[in-house]
């Protein structure tokens, strides 16, 4: 098979600035700047002093040196934590930004969906938005065309062809949205996490067309942290971490270094609770550190069925807050829907600002299946008003759980993952009526 | 299969740019048909605005300027001469107001989305090449109402029409890359069009300005815009100060120039900072 992608030795650097508040450049802080640098140069000629250091730029590779080839027909997962490149992998091969070294050669029509239902607008109608999200994601007039009665059964959407969508449900909008978006036809798909919305329904009628477009024989790249997904999707799997190119082989192979490279790095690393990608809180609270400790309080990610399971959360309170909630929430590695979700009141006193706390949550005899479960944290006041809450999405490495040696009840079989839970059970009544039932251990008699 | 490579390199996007364009033309149709859409949609005060506007302009202008002021007409209805250039003055307000901010308002295009970015604000100008029609209307039915009707000149005035199509697109451009860059830009372009609308000769002739002043006053591209309007549409009688209108003609290329070079050389770095 020809190689279709070649990745050379490809960079990409971003220029971060700590000093700003805001999210994007004013021009009168860049004259303000330009003025208060010239006065410093001025007072420093008059007063024969050296400039002071100003640390307030920093440079973050998001991509380093990484190189890799894929040819046709091939189905590639890249995997990797938050920030480790993976979106800006994708977007550097769609033409969105470009590199800052290295070179990228694609063969053949590539078609990139780091985001469904992209430029929907909500005045236009359904009919409306197919044609111009299909316009923005590449299609000719005349495909869109071709296919419009396709898209549209396939979002179930008829009835409200010419209907704003501004009317639309959610669920709507998000069918209508992939719908246009798996219709799509290019040589090499390169696909963002479009996964991460939407109810399990929806999410396993996307996974299903993606595979069918897998088994076409058409190139996919795909980023997902549904390992999963990726099981299911990709023969192939790339583990970038810090931009870094770390795995690329058979998809069981690089999942296996990712969870055991997950672990490697907790012991090191607090989860993700510096990193600002995962996290959307309100200022008036922050999570100062979050573990996952075993009954002995040794610091663990991956847990038997059966064993104990301590969340060690700690805070830091910078405004005033009306009492205390912690909620955390195991979700799906495959759908992220809850699977399980506690809450507790940690306290309902005032807190002042500058208060300081740890708290360890217990989760006892844990009798989930084996798998991943991405973790999801929150501290809020007990109003549950969102002006003082703090968030931690994902944290960087899921809560992994696996079979272990235990045996939680008789006949348990963990090789047989069906649902979330593993419930101990028993058959408590067994009639069975009728003639000809034939003693399975007294066959063979003739 | 026809096996077309691609190639991705730091500075080196730009290859296949112009072609690029001509392969995105469709994006750029369903875009402008986007905006055209959503503003003439569901409000039905939409349209009405977009006549209302230019008319009420009018009225107030031939009151101050021609009633109270008396400035000279140059032959024509002091109404046509204030709405012969309030064609021009709209168009390029317009497209100006919405081309500046047109990158911002499809952040998420941006960031999502490839396909060469000068399509945003070229579309963005289109919109107003609608509303400029709807005045066009207007001013042929005024036209009508004091029998006053253009000769010949007037097939000249697509050549003007161009003209201000470049001038608002060449800002626009600079306007709406610089307003990536620098979120509080977007201030400034209300200022400026409200501030053009006095400097330039739309409520009265730009005869009136003295003779040694009217090279420093093309200086202002919208100058030689406005005088080739009228001169176009006012049978000749507003004649044109030519050396004026050469400047501003030159500055109006000038400024298209570089501002489709400032844009190409920035629009790689607008997915990182939108």
């Amino acid at each position: 098979m020809p190689t279709v992608i070649k990745i050379e030795n490809l960079s990409k650097k971003y220029v971060i600035s700590h000093q700003r508040q805001e999210p994007y450049l004013a021009l009168r802080d860049v004259l303000a700047e330009n003025v208060r640098r010239f006065g410093g140069r001025l007072s420093r000629v008059i007063t024969g002093k050296k400039a002071s250091g100003r640390p307030s730029r920093e440079e973050i590779w998001a991509l380093k040196d990484v190189s890799c080839e894929i040819k046709q027909g091939e189905r590639v997962g890249i995997i990797g934590r938050n920030g480790a490149g993976k979106s800006t992998l994708l977007k550097v091969l769609s033409r969105i930004t470009e590199p800052t070294s290295g070179r990228v050669s694609i063969r053949g029509n590539a078609a990139s969906l780091l985001e469904i239902g992209t430029g929907f607008h909500p005045e236009l109608t359904g009919r409306e938005n197919i044609y111009l999200n299909g316009a923005i994601l590449g299609m000719k007039k005349a495909d869109i065309k071709r296919k419009f009665d396709e898209i549209v059964a396939f979002a179930e959407t008829e009835k409200f062809l010419d209907t704003p969508v501004k009317r639309y449900s959610s669920g709507m909008h998000l069918r209508l949205a992939f719908a246009v978006a798996a219709h799509l036809e290019p040589a090499i798909l390169i696909v963002d996490e479009v996964l991460a919305v939407g109810d399990a329904q929806f999410q396993k009628k996307c996974l299903g067309k993606m595979q069918k477009i897998g088994s076409d024989g058409r190139t996919v790249l795909f980023v997902s942290h549904n390992m999963q997904a990726i099981r299911n999707i990709c023969s192939r799997a790339i583990l970038l971490n810090k931009g870094e190119v770390v795995s690329d082989e058979a998809t069981e192979t690089t999942i296996s270094h990712y969870t055991r490279f997950l672990q490697e790095i907790e012991v090191n690393s607090e989860t993700g609770v510096n990193n600002e990608l995962v996290r959307r809180g309100s200022g008036a609270i922050r999570f100062t550190s979050v573990e996952l400790q075993d009954a002995d309080g040794n610091k663990r990610f991956s847990f038997e069925m059966g064993d104990i399971v301590r969340f060690k959360i700690s805070y830091r309170i910078f405004r005033e807050m009306k009492g205390l909630i912690v909620h955390i929430a195991l979700c799906s590695g495959i759908t992220r829907e809850n699977v399980t979700s506690v809450r507790h009141l940690v306290t309902p006193d005032k807190l002042a600002a500058g208060v300081k706390g740890t708290l360890i949550v217990e989760f006892k005899d844990i009798y989930i299946r084996p798998g991943e479960y991405p973790v999801y944290l929150l501290l809020c006041d007990a109003d549950m008003t969102s002006a003082s809450k703090d968030v931690l999405d994902d944290l960087a490495a899921p809560l992994v759980i696996t079979a272990g040696g235990k045996k939680i009840y008789d006949n348990f079989d963990p090789s047989r993952p069906e649902g979330y839970f593993s419930l101990p059970s028993q058959i408590v009544l067994n009639e069975i009526e009728g003639e000809n039932i034939v003693n399975a251990y007294s066959k063979k008699e003739e | 299969m026809a096996q077309q490579e691609l190639i991705i390199e730091a500075g080196k996007t730009e290859r296949h740019y112009w072609k690029d364009i001509l392969r995105f033309r469709e994006l750029f149709f369903f875009l402008s048909w986007r905006d055209i859409l959503v503003r003439y949609k569901q409000t039905a005060i939409g349209i009405a605005w977009s006549l209302l506007r230019p008319i009420l302009t009018m009225a107030v202008f031939t009151v101050i300027f021609g009633r109270l002021a008396k400035l000279p007409s140059d032959g024509a209805p002091y109404p046509i001469l204030v709405f012969a250039a309030m064609l021009p003055w709209q168009f390029f307000a317009n497209s100006l107001g919405e081309s500046s901010m047109s990158l911002t308002a499809n952040a998420n295009l941006i960031s999502k989305v490839y396909f060469p970015r000068i399509i945003i604000p070229a579309s963005a100008v289109i919109v107003s090449v609608v509303d400029f029609l709807l005045s066009f209307l207007i001013l042929s039915a005024l036209m009508v109402w004091y029998g006053f009707f253009p000769d010949w000149r007037i097939m000249a005035l697509p050549l003007f029409i161009l003209m201000a199509f470049m001038a608002s697109f060449g800002i626009g451009l600079w306007a709406t890359s610089l307003n990536v860059k620098y979120r509080d830009f977007r201030y400034i372009i209300p200022f400026v069009v409200q501030f053009g609308l006095y400097i330039s000769p739309v409520g009265f002739s730009s005869s009136i300005v003295p003779e040694k002043w009217r090279l420093l006053y093309s200086l202002n591209p919208m100058v030689g815009v406005i005088d080739g309007f009228r001169w176009a549409i006012l049978r000749g009688e507003s004649r044109i100060y030519w050396p004026g209108f050469a400047l501003s003609a030159i500055l109006i290329i000038v400024i298209l120039l570089s501002g489709i070079r400032y844009f190409r050389k920035t629009e790689r770095t607008f997915a990182d900072i939108i």
